[in-house]
């Protein structure tokens, strides 16, 4: 379904004094991994390990300095048409910024699916934003109201309709549930699993929290300084060989 | 929100009353003495004691300070703003409903070349941002910006009319006239919101739900119109419609530098002659309509920003 090949991503350093000829830090480095799907793959790491940056590249937002990203067997970046079909959604942590303040919850799921043109009956685009804000938890009466008139945990429901409206098989969470309360965390991931089964979708779960991700996922990667330190299966996350696995998992425990 | 209306429509009275105050007080500081101004206007030969008693008298320029203030604001609620010094057989609101229309036509026309102009530089500049097209607009934005508009104006007088004969240098009387003096007082205005909305635009880019439109596939035009530029319109909305008050306001040179027979000239012909009744008219009215277009565009940001209506 996806695989991540030998990609390598470095930005310049910007807090250098140097004008001219900034060196480049890299953030990650030489990373591969792959998902069918339906599966559910979790990524780990603490803050600056690159997590986001790997997320930002799958989702097809920043070019690797090396390697691509196969989905379905055909490069994101080395074919633009790809990129422009929307084969990667994402749920952002921060559901208010990712949220156009002047847009209602009706248009913001609606733009994902009408942008194809095949939905033109005004009904149709109705009935099946409907459809999406029920398969999140969330009534029509949610339909007209602005992103500042919802709480926090139905903005995130509300961005995960959009994600679905995409029609995107791959669904990427950079921490997407990490600013909710620990009730709601729960409401959204039962959530997310009932939909992943129904829909058979490929997820990938990009957190620091290693409690969420034992919720629902079927293997961790742990990612440290820009590389996968380990990969292993939920079921034996006992096993863990690396020292710094081991230390994310213990501080937990 | 019809709260928040009414509130605002109350604060506005209030204001156009405060305006009306210093209107009255700032005229009545300049230092001489209307009467004496009305005779020597009115080119009498000898101005003695009795006469400038009998103007001060005729004029009502003998009652107390308040009660003036009163009777001149009675009058103005009733449209009655007296007669010109220099020409008495004017009244002051009749000088001032015949060049009403040219000035308002000058502004209407320079708003349409300001929007026209500057929303799609301002868009263009924003999407291909540090381009070679981006670089000249900034330098001509720069340039526009130093210059005053009479100059401005006098440049393209010597230019269009003078060496290239295309139209005329002043004057009104039809659509050839009118051109040049709404260039010049365009000019100022399309600098300073081709600036706006370039900024406003190139902040709302680095918004996450841009990002994220990005990352759904959307049509890169449809996410710069709908999720950009709407946005950076309805921020900039405020700033666009008080320029239509400085439009106004503002044509009072150009008018001098092209002739056109507008409100701007007859108020700068009455400041020479000292024709108090018409500045002060002027004044009031220019005040008023600050007032009104900051409540106008008030509500219509409140209707537009649904944040903002509900806090409302």
């Amino acid at each position: 379904m996806i695989s991540v090949k030998n990609i390598s991503v470095s930005y310049k350093k910007e807090n250098e004094k140097r004008l001219f000829k900034k060196s480049r830090e890299i953030v990650i480095e030489d990373l591969s991994f792959s998902l069918d799907k339906g599966e559910c793959l979790g990524i780990l790491g603490e803050s600056g390990s690159g997590k986001s940056t790997l997320g930002k590249v799958i989702c097809g937002l920043l070019k690797p300095d090396c390697g691509d990203v196969f989905i379905n067997g055909a490069p994101l970046y080395e074919n633009k048409k790809n990129k422009k079909k929307c084969l990667v959604s994402v749920v952002f942590q921060d559901y208010t910024s990712s949220t156009n303040p002047r847009m209602p919850v009706r248009e913001i799921i609606a733009e994902s699916f009408s942008k194809t043109g095949k939905e033109n009956k005004k009904d149709d685009i109705l009935n099946r934003t409907i459809s999406y804000l029920t398969a999140v938890g969330l009534s029509a009466e949610y339909l007209n109201r602005f992103p500042h008139e919802l709480s926090g945990g139905q903005l995130q429901r509300v961005c995960i309709a959009r994600a679905l409206a995409t029609h995107a098989e791959i669904i990427v969470f950079d921490e997407a549930i990490s600013s909710l309360d620990a009730h709601t965390q729960v409401q959204i991931m039962d959530l997310l699993k009932e939909i992943q089964i129904e829909k058979n979708l490929t997820y990938i779960f990009i957190t620091h929290d290693l409690t969420s991700v034992t919720y629902f996922c079927d293997r961790i990667n742990f990612l440290y300084k820009g590389t996968f330190v380990e990969e292993i299966k939920v079921s034996k996350l006992s096993d863990v060989s690396n020292n710094y696995a081991k230390k994310l998992l213990y501080s937990v425990l | 929100m019809i709260v928040y209306i009414i509130k605002r429509i109350l604060v506005s009275i209030l204001l156009i009353f405060a305006v009306t105050f210093i209107c009255f007080v700032f005229i009545n500081m300049i230092p001489s003495d209307p009467a004496e101004v009305v005779l020597r206007v009115r080119q009498t030969p000898i101005i003695t004691e009795e006469a400038i008693k009998e103007v001060t008298q005729a004029l009502g320029l003998d009652d107390p300070y308040f009660i003036r203030y009163l009777k001149w604001l009675r009058n103005c609620l009733r449209l009655d703003f007296g007669v010109s010094y220099i020409n008495p057989s004017r009244t002051v609101w009749g000088e001032f409903t015949r060049t009403l229309p040219d000035t308002i036509l000058l502004a209407l026309s320079s708003l349409i070349i300001v929007i026209i102009v500057s929303i799609p530089t301002g868009f263009f500049c924003a999407i291909f941002k540090d381009s070679l097209f981006d670089r000249v607009v900034r330098i001509l934005v720069f340039a526009t910006t130093s210059m005053p508009a009479y100059v401005v104006g006098l440049l393209l007088m010597w230019l269009i009319s003078y060496r290239l004969k295309l139209l005329p240098t002043s004057g009104s009387g039809g659509f050839r006239h009118i051109i040049m003096p709404s260039i010049t007082i365009a000019m100022t205005y399309i600098s300073t919101y081709i600036r706006l909305i370039r900024n406003n635009m190139l902040e709302n880019m680095k918004e996450d739900y841009v990002v994220y439109a990005k990352v759904r596939g959307l049509n890169p035009w449809r996410i710069s119109i709908f999720h950009i530029l709407k946005n950076s319109l309805q921020s900039c909305m405020v700033a666009i419609g008080m320029s239509i008050p400085q439009l106004i306001s503002g044509t009072m040179v150009v008018e001098n530098v092209f002739a056109w027979p507008g409100l701007g000239k007859l108020c700068i012909a009455s400041i020479f002659n000292r024709d108090y009744p018409i500045i002060q008219l002027y004044i009031l009215f220019v005040g008023i309509l600050f007032v009104l277009f900051n409540l106008i565009f008030d509500i219509l940001q409140h209707l537009a920003d649904p944040r903002i209506r509900s806090l409302s």
